[in-house]
């Protein structure tokens, strides 16, 4: 297909229109307690692979999503829309220090709407990590390949064969010269009209969402879809989860009404993402002997380093991730910090509130956007002591906030980072490099840069640090004192709960999660549903 | 504490050291700064009690003034000369965006305005000596300059709120794109 083929049609609202059980709560009258074998909390990677295996296997289903149900006809492609509507806190969720700004999904296909459509199988040195330091059997490279052979047919993950934008161009460019290893970045798309939008929610449906694959299957297997309904706590009598209660929430998707919905279940399924899981668990009081739940959260933290190209580069077309180097994460994982380098696509809001500065400083680099080439590297963390990620906690309202001190071993991984991408920068053919920090720093050749990047002063709010990968707090492990879930997913304390999302990480997984997360909870839905059918 | 804040505040002077008793002007000052102190807190301690409807309907005029005094100047250059719609567009942007968050962040929000708003802390901590509506260009600059590095983590934290509120409002407008050769987003055809 190509961007003149007329519009493509909006399958999930014609599957509502011919009758999927779906339930917004911001229109409901009065409340409601609704009965299903299975409860699925949260619909993004982990809930939408559970559903339709679940669904799938005969069991009836009931997902509740916090976020509005937004499909293909509600893609605009405008930021303005997009970040209010389909993201945690606008798009400008903090964390505790605010010193990070963490990008995370809040609609029906939550992280997998919005996501960059990048595919990557765990790496082997985070499966074999996990092996050594948690005891974790049976989530080997080999254990594992049958459930990403699987994943990746059910969601079309493949290789891209277009031509990469320039903005990811560049990166293959830069490293190739360097002698640095680049490779292209599989992605989970069918008939992808290369636009560049995928982060606004893909409007042509190419994109093998949740939202465009298995929350449309189970709902045709009969499953209930429960919108802008916000999971409070689950109550729990004698090691069993009995009922999970729920508050409805404004048509804007901001405030609690004071609807209420009751979800009776015989199982419950808690794939909130890494920051919501742990915060359901907490406001349940659920028992946590060894305090594990909520601690060790990690985020891939990363850092940006702008360049101005003298041709155009146009970094808001095309697809957003396509090529990608590990060649900064050493399969030696103990060591310091590693760092996978892509690029992010270059849209005016996300630009703006990257680049630092106001005033005639700032005016002059967006005046520059359609020239800017911009890379990331995001920090693998988690596997090393002094990389023992964030806290979530809650507020008096009993919403999450996620407390992440960005130590001096980031700091160092940072700072090596930040040369790292001046470096293939330059090599690429950049004019003039430019790290994202606030005293705004330009230079105009590798020789200035490497002097000026040795000097900066690195600090929270100096040196903005994104995330849009949330993982670990509800860890998966055999040891007991260590893991909130054993090996099957299950949590130590109540028999009917389970984890399956990326808070089960033990560490950061050292690429973009979606497909860690699609493989392992595939395996572990798959062993469920052959338990419950038993 | 706010002279470590900014030294260069005129009217601030070091603490009295010849004196063993307070004079009437420390006691005033050590109660502002306990004042501001005291709101700088609330900013910074996320963990209280959203109190639901703030920011919901609207700024505060306090919050209305600060937006109003900064917004000219962070988009200075960016702001279209002679355009009075603009900035105005852009309030209405920031108000909209505001409303859009959840109730602890619009919480947060509102304890920053509030703190900018409260003349003393106006005055010591963003070293801005007449109200908003009033405030010169160059103070709002000067201001903005000293908390975007300020050696205080809170301080580039209040920073970042105004960074991200009114740079993400203005690009996100159409009316912003042309001078930076984003020609908006493609079109699907004919639907």
């Amino acid at each position: 297909m190509t961007p003149d083929s007329p519009s493509p049609g909006d399958p999930f609202r014609a599957g509502v229109e011919n009758g999927w059980k779906v339930i917004d709560a911001s229109a409901l009258r009065e409340d409601r307690t609704i009965d299903a074998e299975i409860a699925i909390v949260g619909t993004g990677a982990g809930g939408g692979i559970a559903a339709e295996i679940l669904a799938g296997a005969g069991l009836s289903v009931v997902m509740i999503e916090e976020g509005p149900l937004a499909t293909s006809s509600d893609f605009h492609m405008r930021e303005a829309e997009a970040y209010p509507q389909l993201y945690q806190e606008s798009a400008a969720r903090k964390t505790k220090d605010r010193a990070i700004n963490i990008l995370q999904g809040r609609c029906v296909g939550g992280g997998t709407t919005v996501n960059w459509t990048s595919s990557f199988r765990t790496p082997a040195a985070t499966l074999a990590h996990w092996a050594r330091e948690y005891g974790l059997a049976g989530f080997g490279e080999r254990d594992l390949a049958p459930w990403f052979d699987r994943m990746e047919r059910r969601l079309a993950i493949a290789a891209w064969t277009v031509a990469p934008n320039e903005n990811n161009a560049a990166l293959r460019r830069g490293g190739e010269a360097l002698g640095i290893r680049v490779d292209a970045i599989r992605r989970n798309v069918r008939d992808c009209w290369n636009l560049g939008y995928c982060g606004m929610g893909c409007p042509t449906n190419a994109k093998q969402s949740m939202l465009a694959t298995t929350i449309p299957a189970a709902l045709e297997h009969g499953a209930t879809l429960l919108t802008r309904t916000r999971a409070l706590s689950l109550r729990h009598v004698d090691g069993r989860a009995t009922a999970l209660d729920c508050a409805g929430l404004d048509a804007r998707g901001t405030d609690p009404t004071s609807r209420r919905i009751t979800v009776r279940a015989k199982t419950f399924i808690a794939a909130g993402g890494a920051i919501g899981t742990p915060a359901l668990l907490l406001r349940s009081k659920l028992p946590d002997p060894h305090a594990v739940v909520g601690k060790r959260t990690f985020l891939h933290p990363t850092v940006v380093s702008a360049a101005l190209m003298p041709e155009k580069v146009d970094g808001f077309a095309g697809a957003p991730q396509s090529i990608y180097s590990d060649h900064f994460l050493a399969s030696d994982v103990s060591g310091p910090m590693g760092y996978k380098l892509e690029v992010p696509p270059v849209h005016p809001v996300l630009a703006a509130i990257t680049l630092p500065g106001d005033g005639d400083a700032h005016a002059r680099s967006m005046r520059e956007l359609a020239h800017m080439q911009v890379t990331i590297a995001l920090m693998r963390d988690g596997f090393h002591h002094e990389s023992a990620g964030g806290t979530v906690g809650l507020r008096a309202d009993g919403t999450p906030v996620l407390d992440y001190p960005l130590t001096d071993y980031f700091w160092d991984g940072a700072r090596r980072a930040l040369l790292t991408m001046a470096e293939i920068q330059f090599a690429a053919g950049a004019k003039t490099v430019m790290p994202v920090h606030a005293s705004g720093p330009r230079y105009g050749s590798w020789a200035e840069a490497r002097k000026g990047i040795a000097a900066l002063a690195l600090a929270p709010l100096l040196a903005p640090v994104f995330s849009a990968h949330v993982m670990g707090g509800c860890p998966i492990g055999a040891d007991a004192e260590r893991s909130a879930v054993d090996s099957t997913g299950r949590h130590r304390q109540l028999e009917n709960l389970y984890v399956f999302d990326g808070s089960l990480f033990p560490t950061s997984i050292g690429a973009n999660p979606q497909l860690s997360i699609y493989a392992i909870v595939a395996k572990l839905a798959s062993g469920l549903a052959a338990a419950l059918r038993a | 504490m706010p002279q470590e804040l900014d030294p260069s505040a005129p009217h601030v002077s070091k603490a009295p050291s010849t004196s063993f008793r307070p004079s009437r002007r420390t006691f005033i000052k050590v109660g502002v700064a306990a004042g501001a102190a005291l709101l700088l807190i609330r900013w910074w301690d996320q963990k209280r009690a959203p109190s639901g409807p703030s920011m919901r309907s609207g700024l505060s005029p306090g919050a209305r003034a600060v937006f109003a005094a900064v917004i000219p100047v962070m988009l200075d250059g960016a702001l279209p000369r002679g355009d009075a719609a603009a900035p105005v567009e852009t309030l209405h942007a920031i108000e909209e965006a505001i409303a859009g968050l959840p109730p602890a962040a619009r919480d947060e929000l509102e304890e920053l305005c509030s703190l900018l708003d409260f003349a003393p802390a106006r005055c010591l901590l963003a070293g801005v000596w007449s109200p908003w509506s009033q405030a010169s260009a160059e103070a709002v600059a000067a201001f903005l300059g000293r908390w975007r590095e300020s050696r205080f983590a809170l301080l580039r934290s209040g920073y970042g709120a105004l960074h991200q509120l009114v740079l993400g409002a203005w690009y996100a407008q159409p009316r912003a794109w042309p001078a930076i050769g984003y020609a908006g987003p493609p079109s699907l055809g004919a639907a």
